[in-house]
């Protein structure tokens, strides 16, 4: 077997994996990147309607800072994320969009003088400064009270990803694309790469390195309606999982979009809604404003979500051959707007529904788009279990979304994510710790491993599809583990999985096909999926509240009294039929922010006794500081800046502010 | 005589594809015909999956964001290059023939490496910002200023997927290897409009002032006419030729 070295490893051609590179390179450490795919078309691409970073240029966005960005975020997550991982982020996000300028990103831009916006379905006029004109300006999202989403259009995404793997090819990092990682090779508690398989040719390598990072995005696809890309299988994390010493944060914490186009479930960006585009139910009755009379169409989109569901069972849905959908109107933003603003979503609604958004209106359904648990690390991005291993992105749960994540914080926190690890991962070269103490012995052992395994699934003796194992986990996922979850429904979902499962160790090929096989690589990426579904839906259905994206209807209420609390999923024997679960409380005594109502939503949850002591401490603490400046009273409620690296900590200029 | 009302049978379609994988020293280049019941909205990413899964378990494609975003999934579909994704069988008649785009490096079937070609031109032209003192920009103060104007036509020639429908629909690109393509010549026009790129129209010459760039363009418009973003590939092509000339 051929075995590659490099200091450090990249899993994952998005931006994360991209940007963690460039930061590690930079420090002088060699870099691969792995990527299942040519770089530029992973999964960041897709990324449409904007990156949440709190620049303030616009009218919309006057007054926005580092404060509200943050507080905007941790009411999203439901406070079950990490408030001060969500500091760092907040703190560096407008720094994460300022360098992606300066590599050529073109951000739309302030435009000084009158503009019509819609807001309300009413048309009005806004009038943008002198001083801001061709400042980034920034759009409207769902759960935020500024207008923070910086965008391109809405090719957001795409835009980002092609600056960042231009700037690492000019950084000279070299991708080895249709590469998969198959497991990481580890021993005494260090990981030390990975094995790998060509997906051209089929060959098995080991690439060895001091530093390993998964940056592998979601696996949406254990669901049957997604909007995620197909490759978006969740392998990094579960590479992961099965070294039976990492774990898996929050996995049943899965986000739902609520505009996914019916039936294929492709995403229409947030910025739909955020700039003034409707929701309409079977009779074209604009529904939201009746459930949530506050933010309407922009709730968080688990709130919209569920709405949308709940109206569609109340029988408001619009039936249609491929089952019941609402529409999505954007026709009253005109043309122009469709035309320069969302013209990536009128592209999707033409080819792929044969309408014009300009005067129709898009069938929508929530589907499937974000996986906001993944490989539990440290606010550096370091696995706390398995020394060596790192993650960022979406594949990692450092813990910035809790149980929802808000529109626009994915894009932002793959870059920020990357500009932290990537220095993470030089420290730990650079660190004693970082030195490889590793025998080829080691990596054979693991190599021949694989192959066993590949070679075990060509010669099960079975006769299960591992097509149709995928598509019954998918259903299962879909239909059980979805917006609205319930004990039972739960019950069964792990039953029937356990079942696949097992199911998934007879799998008969029928192909035997030189090169990658096709079928070789969906039976054994089926197996391990199945162990992500199981975390995801064990997960939930211990969880025995509603937070966030996580809906128990036999359990409605958010239970800060029980469920302050991490889930942490292990696979400690390769042969169980489910997941270890752990759980890490989240400490309110430590929060910024102590748990209350989200501004939208369900009003109604279970106190804990620590949030009247915390705010009490809080205010208390406001009280003696008053007249000091916001920076100064923040870092006395929940000092961060100390854990960003040091170039990242300077504050964050903005129009009006002295150099 | 009165019309008895009969339910339309759904067609059945005809999918024949140039079949080959290089893997195996066995394989001859050849055509397939597969038969499939064609479904409501069905694209040409779910009839080559339903192919896959319930057909031949070894046919190879590459589809990722299956929304025509990405790039992945471009073919030669009844003779023209196209992504496959958002393809539907509908707009087709029932016999449908699918090959490889050509130009690329064949993994299998329909599968060819645009990645590495891509990659290829993107170091030859070096397809990034040329700044000075890049990295000691201040990521702290305001960003610089830019015409909004500017940046929206930056965003249009940055629209390009790289999915190599203009490759293959090139006459230059199918005799010259080197040549970059509209692709290529197009991300060039992209950084010449850039204020933030400080290469000069004299380096730009260095990178596409030969045959292996802007003058060997024969200006057969294959690559506009075939472009799925519909990108204005030739009028940048002779925009660009005319600076070079004046070089």
């Amino acid at each position: 077997m051929q075995i590659i070295y490099t200091d450090v490893l990249v899993i994952g051609g998005g931006l994360a994996g991209q940007r963690a590179a460039i930061g590690a390179k930079r420090r002088g450490h060699d870099v691969i990147v792995l990527s299942l795919v040519p770089a530029k078309r992973s999964h960041s691409s897709a990324a449409q309607g904007g990156m949440q970073a709190s620049l303030g240029n616009c009218l919309g966005a006057a007054g926005d800072n580092e404060d509200i960005h943050f507080t905007d975020t941790v009411r999203g997550s439901d406070w079950g994320a990490d408030q001060q991982v969500v500091r760092m982020f907040a703190h560096t996000a407008p720094k994460a969009i300022r360098e992606l300028t300066a590599w050529g990103v073109p951000w739309n831009r302030v435009q000084r003088g009158d503009h019509e916006i819609t807001v309300n379905g009413e048309k009005q006029t806004v009038t943008e400064a002198d001083a801001a004109h061709g400042l980034i300006t920034s759009r409207n999202f769902g759960g935020t009270q500024k207008w923070r989403a910086c965008y391109v259009s809405d090719g957001t995404g795409h835009a980002m990803l092609y600056t960042m793997s231009n700037q690492a090819i000019a950084e000279n990092i070299p991708v080895h694309e249709r590469m998969e990682a198959m497991a990481l090779i580890h021993e005494d508690g260090r990981c030390c790469g990975a094995i790998v398989r060509n997906l051209m040719t089929g060959e098995l390598l080991a690439y060895v390195a001091k530093a390993t990072c998964i940056a592998t995005g979601g696996f949406g696809r254990i669901y049957r309606v997604s909007t995620n890309a197909v490759i978006n299988e969740g392998m990094g994390a579960a590479i992961a999982l099965e070294t039976g010493i990492a774990t898996l944060g929050n996995m049943e914490a899965i986000q739902f979009h609520p505009t996914g186009i019916s039936p294929a479930g492709i995403l229409v960006t947030e910025g739909c809604r955020g700039d003034g585009g409707l929701l309409l139910d079977a009779r074209e009755h604009r529904f939201m404003p009746d459930y949530e009379a506050e933010k309407a169409e922009l709730a968080s989109r688990d709130v919209v979500s569920r709405r949308m569901e709940e109206h569609i069972a109340a029988g408001h849905g619009v039936q249609s051959r491929f089952g019941e959908h609402l529409w999505l109107d954007i026709r009253l933003l005109g043309k122009q707007h469709i035309n320069t603003n969302l013209r990536e979503v009128k592209e999707i609604c033409q080819y792929f529904l044969g309408i014009d958004p300009v005067t129709q209106l898009i069938p929508v359904r929530p589907a499937q788009h974000y996986s906001m648990g993944g490989v539990r690390t440290n606010h550096r991005g370091e696995s706390p279990q398995l020394r060596g291993l790192f993650s960022a992105g979406e594949s990692a749960c450092w813990d910035m979304h809790g149980f929802n994540r808000l529109g626009g914080n994915s894009v932002a926190e793959t870059v920020v994510a990357g500009m932290i690890v990537g220095e993470t991962m030089a420290d730990f070269c650079d660190s004693p710790s970082g030195a490889l103490n590793i025998s080829t012995a080691l990596v054979e052992k693991f190599g021949r491993h694989q192959q066993q395994l590949l070679s075990g699934i060509s010669d099960t003796g079975g006769s299960e599809s591992a097509f149709e194992l995928l598509r019954l986990m998918q259903e299962t996922m879909t239909g059980n583990v979805g917006i609205f979850r319930h004990g039972e429904r739960l019950q069964e979902a792990v039953t029937t999985l356990q079942s696949l499962q097992q199911r998934s160790q007879h799998i008969r090929l029928r192909s035997s096909a030189a090169g990658a096989n096709p079928e070789l690589v969906a039976a054994y990426r089926v197996q391990r999926m199945l162990k992500l579904a199981q975390c995801v839906a064990y997960g939930a259905l211990q969880r025995t509240e509603s937070r966030g994206a996580h809906f128990r209807a036999d359990y409605p209420q958010r239970n800060d009294l029980e469920w302050m609390r991490r889930t942490l999923a292990r696979w400690p024997d390769d042969n169980a039929m489910q997941p270890t679960l752990e759980y890490e409380a989240l400490d309110i005594m430590n929060m910024e922010i102590p748990p209350g109502w989200r501004g939208y939503g369900a009003k109604d949850y279970i106190e804990h006794p620590d949030t009247a002591r915390r705010q009490q401490q809080i205010d208390s603490v406001l009280q003696r500081m008053e007249g000091a400046n916001r920076h100064t009273q923040q870092e006395t409620l929940m000092p961060f800046k100390h854990l960003l690296p040091p170039h990242l900590r300077g504050n964050n200029q903005r129009l009006g502010d002295e150099q | 005589m009165k019309q008895i009302p009969v339910k339309q049978l759904a067609r059945t379609l005809h999918i024949q594809i140039l079949r080959h994988n290089p893997c195996d020293p066995q394989s001859e280049p050849r055509l397939q015909t597969f038969e499939l019941e064609e479904a409501d909205a069905m694209t040409l990413f779910i009839a080559l999956s339903d192919i896959r899964e319930n057909q031949d378990p070894s046919l190879q494609f590459d589809f990722v964001c299956r929304a025509g975003i990405c790039g992945s999934c471009g073919m030669i579909i009844n003779g023209r290059p196209g992504l496959a994704c958002r393809t539907l069988t509908k707009d087709l008649p029932d016999r449908i023939t699918l090959a490889p785009l050509p130009a690329f490096e064949l993994i299998g079937d329909l599968s060819v490496n645009t990645g590495k070609w891509m990659r290829g031109m993107s170091e030859q032209l070096e397809t990034w910002v040329h700044s000075q003192g890049l990295e000691q920009t201040s990521i702290d103060s305001l960003e610089t200023t830019m015409e909004p104007e500017l940046a929206e036509q930056l965003y249009e020639l940055e629209r390009c997927i790289e999915c190599g429908c203009c490759i293959a629909a090139c006459g230059t690109a199918q005799m010259r290897e080197d040549f970059v393509g509209a692709v290529g010549l197009n991300q060039i026009t992209r950084f010449q409009l850039d204020p933030r790129d400080e290469r000069s129209d004299a380096d730009y010459y260095q990178l596409v002032g030969d045959d292996s760039g802007v003058f060997g363009c024969m200006t057969l418009l294959g690559c506009e006419d075939m472009c799925p973003k519909q990108l204005p590939l030739a009028t940048q092509i002779a925009f660009l030729r005319r600076r070079m000339a004046s070089v």
